[in-house]
């Protein structure tokens, strides 16, 4: 049986959601600016947007994260960890693209020989509500990543917009758990049809063209390529890309406070940041944008592939649509395949 | 753990030697590591950073860390009193590969204060226990001037050991100065240890070690027999914040010691 919410239910059902769970969804911060944030009342939901600017990673790694608090107490400090997760969560809104990068960054914080346990205690209290793209920008091109606009794996529950409606599946056995929720209804024959043709319809304009196929054994023998420093006379390393970037992962850690008391917090830091890599001996093994942007690039398409056996890329557009000069990822990638226009090899990109 | 002790090793005073011992017993007992492996250590308020293990696991008792003062941290660390707090974690990454040791010469090139955790290799393999492990051992180590080696008491002991051959050289000697004089790639190629059964093992500052490796190929040593120990920028040691790749390899987790045969296929990101 399938389900459906009514719109006109969605502020009752979010407010139910809200009294057992802590409630994360899209929100507009300022205009045009939509981010996933917690919601402390049902009116602060807006769903009217393509996709976040900031991707749904931040349920799970946030900006700014505090990772223990300390205080001296006599000789010694007291210190308090903060890994400990609250309350249960649902994230509700999450794009397709965005659910499938989390199960990416499932791969470097469950890890083989570490984990992390304060990403993993946030997804293990977390439902995830995902919610079809049926309407897919130009800048899409998840079908090309493995991905689709309609995917449903990752998600518990999964929304499809149908305009005066949400079709609900309950896909998961968390997502089961709302089975009876007094909110769903059953949906008509005719709605399921609308979804189907709104999803036969977003899957054919996701954009399923880049060649990702076999990336990283070309990537591989491109190490030192002029390729590369067609792509750093570009970059300007701003790092918007990286983060607004649902996969990238990386993270700074300092100490924020005296002595005395204060506490440990890690940050959101991006590879194309000249003082990422940069030692206090003033060594920078990464010394210009050339290595930071062919770092950034190969990272997502040779050395995640080899460690994980998937390119660490979902399609989100986030980067080309973001980019002030411009660069477009799905042009860097066809630029190292066979089907590389003619007009690339005088410079262009 | 607590600083039981901390002395100056270097004569422009940079260079300080820190022995922590651990607060609670469980942790000292369940501490073990193999020289190679390093610490990240903390002063809350200061940050954290990674520094290789100095000590020996053969010596009992506190832990070393010979720590350059060069920042916020590393200042932090040269001025703690004795009986301060310092945070730990470790040990982490991977070691120098003692077991295939066995049987074999080893001939260890060091420079400068990189020298740390080849300390705590030299002083594991000396140890009685150790020593009729593997065959000759060969050290060659270099600093700038006389005044920035590292362990001069120890320097001096293993220069009367006869089952050690120690060849010290600096880049600019002074008027008392009666050793070798020269860059340690040169020297090494003076010294010219056989190839045969011996594994050589690197560490020292990105420049040393490039200019190291084609001498070392120079003398026949293979690839898979070359070891070096590497750093990079680090914060959580375990292969998730993403600044110390090499490729696909982190120095932090599949590291800090890589065989050349490993460094040639990945891009010289070091």
């Amino acid at each position: 049986m399938k389900l459906k919410l009514d719109k006109k239910d969605l502020k009752p059902f979010l407010q139910s959601l809200m009294d057992e769970y802590n409630l994360f969804a899209p929100a507009q911060l300022a205009e045009g600016v939509y981010v996933f944030r917690k919601i402390d009342h049902p009116d602060e939901v807006d769903l009217s947007c393509s996709n976040t600017q900031k991707p749904a990673k931040e349920v799970f790694f946030p900006q700014s994260e505090t990772m223990f608090r300390y205080e001296k107490a006599g000789k010694q400090h007291q210190v308090t960890s903060a890994e400990e997760v609250e309350r249960k969560r649902v994230i509700l809104g999450a794009r397709p693209c965005d659910i499938q990068a989390v199960s990416l960054l499932d791969e470097v914080f469950l890890g083989k020989e570490y984990t992390d346990s304060y990403y993993i205690n946030k997804r293990n209290a977390t439902t995830i509500i995902g919610m079809a793209c049926g309407q897919p920008l130009s800048t899409c091109f998840c079908s090309s990543t493995g991905g689709s606009p309609f995917l449903r794996k990752g998600s518990d529950l999964f929304f499809i917009d149908l305009g005066e409606s949400f079709l609900v599946e309950l896909l998961t056995e968390k997502g089961k758990s709302f089975q009876k929720n007094k909110f769903f209804k059953e949906a008509k024959p005719e709605e399921i049809s609308l979804a189907k043709a709104i999803e036969e319809k977003a899957v054919q304009k996701t954009d399923a063209s880049v060649p990702i196929e076999g990336i990283e054994k070309r990537l591989d023998l491109m190490g030192e390529s002029l390729f590369w420093d067609r792509v750093h006379e570009i970059c300007m390393g701003c790092r918007v890309c990286t983060y607004l970037c649902p996969t990238c992962h990386c993270f700074d850690i300092v100490d924020e406070g005296e002595h005395q008391q204060g506490q440990r917090v890690r940050n959101w830091d991006s590879c194309l940041s000249p003082l990422y890599s940069l030692e206090t001996s003033g060594h920078n093994p990464r010394p210009s944008c050339r290595e930071r942007t062919r770092q950034r690039l190969m990272h997502k398409f040779s050395y995640f592939p080899t460690n994980f056996n998937k390119v660490a890329c979902v399609g989100c557009g986030r980067c080309i649509l973001y980019c002030p000069v411009h660069f477009d990822i799905r042009k860097a990638i066809l630029w190292t395949s066979s089907k590389r226009p003619k007009e690339f090899d005088g410079g262009m990109i | 753990m607590v600083l039981k002790k901390a002395y100056v090793e270097t004569t422009d005073r940079m260079l300080r030697t820190l022995e922590l011992s651990f607060i609670n017993e469980e942790d000292a007992k369940a501490f073990r590591f193999i020289p190679g492996q390093f610490c990240e250590l903390s002063v809350l308020g200061k940050g954290e950073a990674p520094f290789g293990i100095a000590s020996s696991p053969t010596e009992n008792g506190s832990l070393k860390f010979t720590i350059n003062k060069a920042g916020v941290l590393t200042t932090a660390l040269h001025h703690l009193e004795e009986g301060s707090e310092v945070g730990i974690r470790g040990p982490l990454g991977n070691a120098y590969p003692i077991d295939l040791f066995k049987g074999k010469n080893v001939l260890v090139i060091g420079g400068g204060f990189a020298f740390t955790t080849l300390r705590s290799l030299i002083v594991y393999l000396l140890h009685p226990e150790n020593r009729n492990k593997v065959k000759d051992i060969t050290v060659i180590y270099g600093a700038r001037m006389p005044g920035l080696l590292l362990y001069k008491e120890e320097l001096a002991e293993w220069e009367k050991r006869k089952d050690l051959k120690l060849v010290v050289t600096v880049d600019w000697g002074d008027k008392d100065w009666k050793g070798k004089v020269g860059l340690v790639p040169n020297v090494l190629e003076e010294v010219g240890p056989a190839s045969e059964n011996t594994y050589a093992v690197i560490c020292g500052p990105p420049i040393m070690i490039k200019f190291t490796f084609p001498k070392l190929m120079t003398l026949q040593f293979p690839n898979e027999r070359i070891y070096t120990s590497l750093e990079k920028r680090m914060k959580c040691g375990i292969g998730k914040c993403g600044r110390c790749n090499i490729g696909h390899l982190y120095v932090c987790k599949d590291g800090p010691v890589f065989s050349y045969a490993q460094l040639e296929k990945l891009p010289k990101d070091y």
